[in-house]
């Protein structure tokens, strides 16, 4: 049964981080270790029993010694839980056009973004789908921190190399723009309803003043008498109130050491991550978005500032005119919830209408959701079919299941506000 | 048998612990003289004991398929009486992270299927090669058993794995 054919089965597997998850796993990471990347935290993984997998060209903690996914899932939602996300690509745009160059990359307000806050956002094709979707933190209007996916780190570094080759060469000297990617830089995220008090306690910075998506250069306390000079975001990827810090090299593993030894911190590998999104609702690239998704589709409309959708709006963005059409008139296909009964949907699982007669989907992520006890699933359905309550079929091992589209997050979101 | 009592420094070393305790239902078993019963397995990391007396095997998961799988919190198995094929995917465990399928390791008729793993499911991984047995099969081609993996084939399997 288990385990070896499943990992091999697409469709079947949820994501990634299950495929890689499964003993296929434990096999390959000793034998293609040197291939990956590490992050700072490597060693730092290893010595607290951390099962490592390869995940996007990185070697990644899964989970950590004997602490099950489940456990780990509501440790954060009841406490605090860090998680290595170094494999992250972090950026630095600047420049006295950085924020005009950036709006040309995505269709989101950066000029309404005040200083030191942060925006959900996506690069688009020339065709309005998503290349990545990504955090830019505004710190100014000359100097922007963004971060992106570890697995789309090629694309994005490819996409931005030709956009930024062109900018330049249309902008003399002075109102160039400067970009350099974080490499080696430590990015650690502290999820939960304690993560407030554990990084309070490393920073005479009051933490009250950092708002749910903000951020601010604070000095923290490494452990050893020294105060490290870190970028502190508050937000996320599980719907808790937390923090990501951005870490200089050398100063990554005290950091995460220092956090860690705090008795409501445990240490949370990918496997949880993956739960923690799904409940809040939150997209996974290479699962929930891809290059032919527009965000209309995929219900991150918001994204989409006031200010770019005017027709004359300038400058444009790209894949702008396809966009303003799916605003308009809606586009062929959302990005939804689904409650599922019986069994738990997996990515792949077709979506039929409530007869069972007609396919009108096919879901993206799915999971027995730790938090509720319901199995929890996304993904896209005909447009006029997404609305919350309506009910359709799901095809788990070749049977129609009955399921109801549910509003996302499936677990609400306690961000600081 | 001796292989299973040997310490082994692999992860595997809690199977064949588990293994030896259904051995020794075995032992109990066989003293009655005319009825056989044993435990094969299968590469698909499933087990079957077989006793030939009623012609029933019982199939559940081993120690390191469950190790793999983490948490299982739910259990799709078949309907009792349902007729099953070797290979055919007739159920599947699943934990938070993924669903795998559960293949039947031999054919046969479905004769009872472990109720207690709709609230339990978790006893997959506390006994996954005692009470956390799968379903019980009334073998068609008992041949089809004789031909799956003895527990040191079975072991080698999952080290070279």
């Amino acid at each position: 049964m288990l385990v070896l054919r499943p990992a091999l089965r697409c469709a079947r597997a949820p994501s990634s981080l299950s495929r890689l998850s499964v003993s296929r796993g434990f096999a390959t990471t000793l034998r293609r270790a040197e291939e990956l990347h590490k992050t700072p935290l490597y060693d730092f993984h290893v010595k607290n029993a951390a099962k490592m997998v390869p995940f996007a060209g990185w070697s990644m903690p899964l989970s950590y010694g004997e602490v099950g996914q489940i456990t780990a899932h509501k440790h954060v939602r009841s406490s605090a839980g860090l998680f290595d996300v170094s494999h992250m690509l972090q950026h630095n745009f600047t420049g006295p056009t950085a924020q005009s160059f950036l709006l040309t990359l995505c269709p989101s307000s950066l000029a309404s973004l005040p200083p030191f806050s942060s925006t959900l956002s996506v690069l688009l094709n020339e065709v309005g789908g998503i290349i990545d979707d990504t955090i830019i933190t505004k710190h100014s209007d000359d100097a922007f921190y963004v971060v992106t996916n570890a697995g789309r780190a090629k694309e994005d570094k490819e996409f931005i190399t030709k956009q930024l080759a062109k900018w330049n060469a249309e902008h003399k000297d002075g109102e160039k723009v400067k970009w350099e990617t974080l490499e080696g830089w430590g990015l650690l995220a502290l999820q939960g309803p304690k993560a407030k008090d554990v990084v309070q306690g490393m920073t005479d910075k009051d933490l009250s003043e950092i708002k749910f998506g903000q951020s601010a250069f604070v000095e923290l306390d490494n452990g050893k008498g020294d105060k490290v000079k870190c970028h502190l975001a508050r937000g996320g990827y599980t719907g808790e109130d937390g923090f990501e810090i951005s870490i200089p090299p050398a100063e990554a593993v005290a950091i995460g050491e220092r956090i860690a030894q705090h008795p409501d911190v445990l240490l949370i590998g990918l496997g949880a991550r993956d739960s923690l999104r799904l409940e809040a609702g939150m997209c996974l690239y290479g699962h929930d978005l891809d290059e032919s998704i527009s965000p209309v589709e995929a219900g991150l409309s918001w994204v989409i500032g006031k200010d770019r959708r005017a027709e004359d709006a300038t400058p444009t963005f790209p894949g702008k005119s396809r966009i303003l059409t799916e605003l308009a008139k809606g586009p062929g296909k959302r990005r939804v919830g689904f409650e599922v009964i019986g069994a738990p949907a997996r990515e792949g699982s077709k979506i039929f209408d409530a007869a069972g007669t007609k396919q009108i989907g096919v879901i993206t992520s799915g999971i027995p959701s730790p938090s509720l006890g319901t199995n929890i699933a996304m993904g896209y359905i005909e447009n006029g079919q997404h609305k919350k309550g309506t009910e359709v079929k799901v095809e788990v091992r070749k049977k129609l299941r009955d399921a109801v589209v549910r509003p996302m997050p499936f677990v609400p979101t306690k961000y600081y506000k | 048998m001796l292989s299973a009592l040997r310490p082994l420094a692999r992860p595997a070393t809690g199977a064949f612990r588990n293994l030896a305790s259904v051995k020794s239902t075995t032992q109990t078993l066989r003293f009655s003289a005319v009825r056989f019963v044993s435990t094969r397995y299968t590469t698909d990391h499933e087990w079957v004991s077989f006793d030939s007396n009623t012609n029933i095997g019982t199939v559940g998961i081993t120690d390191y398929a469950q190790k793999a799988l983490g948490d299982v919190v739910f259990v799709e198995l078949p309907a009792q009486g349902n007729e099953i094929a070797q290979g055919d995917s007739i159920g599947a465990v699943e934990s938070v992270k993924a669903a795998s399928d559960i293949y039947a390791p031999v054919s046969g008729v479905i004769d009872e299927i472990n109720e207690t793993l709709a609230d339990q499911p978790g006893l997959l991984n506390k006994a996954p090669q005692g009470d956390g047995w799968l379903c019980k099969v009334k073998l068609s081609d008992p041949a089809e058993f004789e031909a799956l993996l003895e527990a040191d084939a079975y072991k080698a399997h999952c080290e070279g794995a």
